[in-house]
């Protein structure tokens, strides 16, 4: 049903070509538009069939339910621009946040533990990065091994859920900051929306972020530059280990707890919520803000089929599946055009 | 002079891969001295080799046809996902039948979860050879859908199934043998015969080592690469009918969960380039039963299974490195009448 809905959004698209004409959008952002043109379609979709879903309340909970999620598909822009790929973010996320629950339980300070559990996401994306760039061995494989290395590792951790009753964690996760009548912030939020502040920074405003766009858009021509091809391609996947690493307390926060099963199948949503947020897959065009657009469509129709009821958890793969599909045919068509 | 050197290269490749297997293998028999014991009770062959070879057939299954996407410089994410809705759509057709245990009714059962395994196979050939998008991103599709299509099969619901005859296809006798391993045997000697003793196999390395060049020289490489997906899709297929009539029932969740990653990593373990070309199916064989014997050995370690995934890194990085060109040419210093490798990795 929700297929149907989406399906029939041709007039919005000549309605959004026509305000293009007027407001001399850039080419570049056009998949990012779409992205938006998509929430706010699903948005009315849903203020539409139920009261209270466009409330402060729903749209305050998406940034709470999807925080480690935010904070994950940021780093994969980063390793997507450059043409690679990172399977191990999810599997990372969970050893950051077992790894963090199973010290904690252990008496460590929360100031000690909460940098070292995102250190080592760093450390691993740094093995990952060396794999990829010194021994050559394609990102997909090199990435397949650290999510194999770092799911084993949780289970070596922990076989069972640690909770999580350190006063840091329960001050992050149980403080609400209020926004006016109905909207609230967490601190979880506000990380998130930092890390994205942050990643906008560095892709647009620094050498390092030119340097990651021109690998995408060729990387022969970038090393023929000069630029610092080696030293970028490790970085992006050290970024986006630790950025995994921040999504492990992140998600520690959320849940209150460690478990070495979380994450199983996140990484392919953070690449969902990339792709989905107008990021090309071979690299070289994208933006961080659309990769957040792209999470918060895919926590919005999970919300949707949360409000929906009758609906089962299992339409959501689907519509996501859907969507992804629509997104990169259209991918497809914008390329196929500008070519 | 280039095939003496391919021919090393072969050798070369599977080398590492076949002593990573038999290192496993004497490890194993070192700890329990039975290892290698095969006994014959009922007529049947039972043992710790022949439950290894039974427990890696479905995974060959799925292998072969990720061999032949692989070659293609494909990938295919959904496999894991078309195994579920294999599985689902068989169990759920037995499950609503009136008579589950004559012999038509499962073939009937298997035969339109084939049928639909085809047509997904079809539909990522569709979207990789027709609308040209990355395979990575194509079978990703379907493999965040797929597990949602199983689930909407079975209705959420794990289908337990009472069939006799379908009961053989997973953990079954043919002539002494389990049928799963018989099954994955002759699929792999089909493929095996088709691609090396016709041209297809050459075709498909041509089409994974230069798309562009091989359409020029009047290869259908559209064709070629719709073949290859459909073909992974029904393997896939025929895997998700064992797998489901191992356990005698349908788990959208978990039946072929992560079994796309076992078999890309098997296929890598066996030599085949990521990037496409050349692909060695006796490699991906010897894979496979590395992957197999690896879970065998950490249950017979008494290690807790979960840890598996730490072991099967350890492998694949290994693998990898040893595989690494640079420190092949490390390790190939002592022959140095070697050409230096012309492609550059992508």
């Amino acid at each position: 049903m929700a297929i149907d809905q989406l399906a029939g959004r041709t007039p919005v698209k000549a309605a959004v070509t026509s305000l293009r004409r007027r407001v001399r959008l850039d080419r570049r952002h056009l998949p990012v538009v779409g992205t938006l043109v998509v929430l706010a379609l699903i948005f009315a979709i849903g203020g539409n069939r139920y009261e209270n879903f466009l409330s402060g309340r729903v749209f305050s909970n998406l940034f709470i339910n999807n925080s480690h999620l935010i904070v994950l598909a940021v780093g994969m822009t980063f390793v997507i621009l450059t043409g690679g790929i990172d399977l191990s973010v999810g599997a990372v996320l969970a050893l950051s946040s077992i790894l963090s629950a199973s010290l904690l339980q252990n008496n460590w300070p929360a100031f000690v533990v909460i940098p070292l559990a995102i250190l080592v996401g760093t450390l691993l994306g740094l093995l990952v990065g060396v794999m990829i760039h010194v021994f050559e061995i394609q990102p997909f494989i090199a990435t397949l091994a650290a999510m194999f290395l770092a799911r084993g590792l949780c289970y070596v951790i922990s076989l069972n859920s640690i909770p999580i009753d350190n006063p840091t964690i329960v001050w992050l996760s149980s403080t609400r900051y209020p926004i006016g009548d109905s909207w609230v912030v967490t601190p979880s939020g506000i990380i998130a929306l930092g890390v994205v502040a942050v990643g906008f920074y560095v892709l647009h405003y620094t050498r390092f972020g030119r340097t990651v766009y021109a690998i995408g858009g060729g990387e022969q021509s970038a090393i023929l530059m000069g630029l610092p091809v080696a030293r970028t391609k490790v970085l992006v996947y050290v970024i986006s280990g630790t950025c995994a690493g921040i999504g492990g307390i992140l998600f520690s926060v959320f849940s209150r707890s460690g478990y070495s099963l979380t994450g199983v199948g996140m990484e392919l949503d953070a690449i969902a919520a990339v792709v989905i947020g107008g990021t090309l897959l071979t690299g070289g065009s994208g933006f961080v803000l659309g990769s957040l657009l792209g999470v918060l469509v895919l926590g919005t129709i999970q919300t949707i089929i949360t409000f929906e009821g009758t609906l089962s958890s299992w339409w959501t793969k689907i519509v996501i599946g859907a969507l992804l599909l629509v997104f990169v045919v259209l991918q497809r068509a914008i390329a196929a055009r500008r070519r | 002079m280039r095939n003496l050197n391919a021919m090393g290269l072969v050798r070369h490749r599977l080398f590492w891969p076949l002593a990573a297997l038999i290192a496993l293998l004497v490890a194993n028999t070192i700890r329990t001295t039975s290892f290698l014991n095969i006994r014959v009770q009922d007529g049947h062959l039972y043992g710790a080799l022949i439950d290894i070879l039974r427990n890696s057939s479905p995974l060959i299954l799925v292998e072969l046809g990720m061999t032949l996407v692989i070659a293609t410089r494909g990938i295919d994410l959904s496999v894991g996902a078309v195994v579920a809705i294999s599985g689902a759509l068989a169990c759920s057709f037995l499950a609503s039948a009136p008579n589950p245990n004559s012999i038509g009714t499962v073939l009937v059962a298997c035969g339109i979860a084939l049928a639909l395994s085809l047509v997904l196979g079809v539909w990522n050939g569709f979207l990789v050879s027709v609308l040209g998008i990355q395979p990575i991103i194509a079978t990703l599709v379907l493999m965040t859908a797929g597990r949602g299509i199983a689930m909407l099969i079975t209705s959420g619901q794990i289908t337990m199934i009472h069939s006799t005859p379908f009961k053989t296809i997973g953990s079954g006798f043919w002539f002494g043998l389990p049928a799963a391993v018989l099954i994955a045997g002759a699929v792999f000697a089909v493929v095996a015969t088709v691609t090396r003793r016709t041209a297809l196999g050459m075709l498909i390395e041509s089409v994974g080592i230069n798309p562009q060049a091989s359409r020029l020289a009047g290869v259908q490489s559209r064709s070629i690469i719709w073949i290859v997906y459909a073909a992974a899709g029904v393997f896939a297929g025929v895997a998700g009918l064992m797998i489901s009539s191992n356990i005698m029932a349908a788990d959208a969740n978990n039946a072929g969960l992560f079994i796309e990653l076992d078999a890309i990593l098997a296929v890598v373990i066996g030599g085949t380039s990521l990037a496409g070309g050349k692909f060695s199916l006796s490699g991906t064989l010897v894979g496979a039963f590395i992957i197999q014997t690896l879970t065998l050995t950490v249950t017979i370690l008494g290690i807790p299974p979960a840890v598996t995934p730490l072991f099967k890194a350890i492998v694949v990085i290994a693998v990898c490195l040893l595989q690494a060109p640079i420190v092949r040419s490390r390790l190939a210093v002592r022959r140095p009448a070697r050409p230096v490798p012309v492609e550059v990795a992508a």
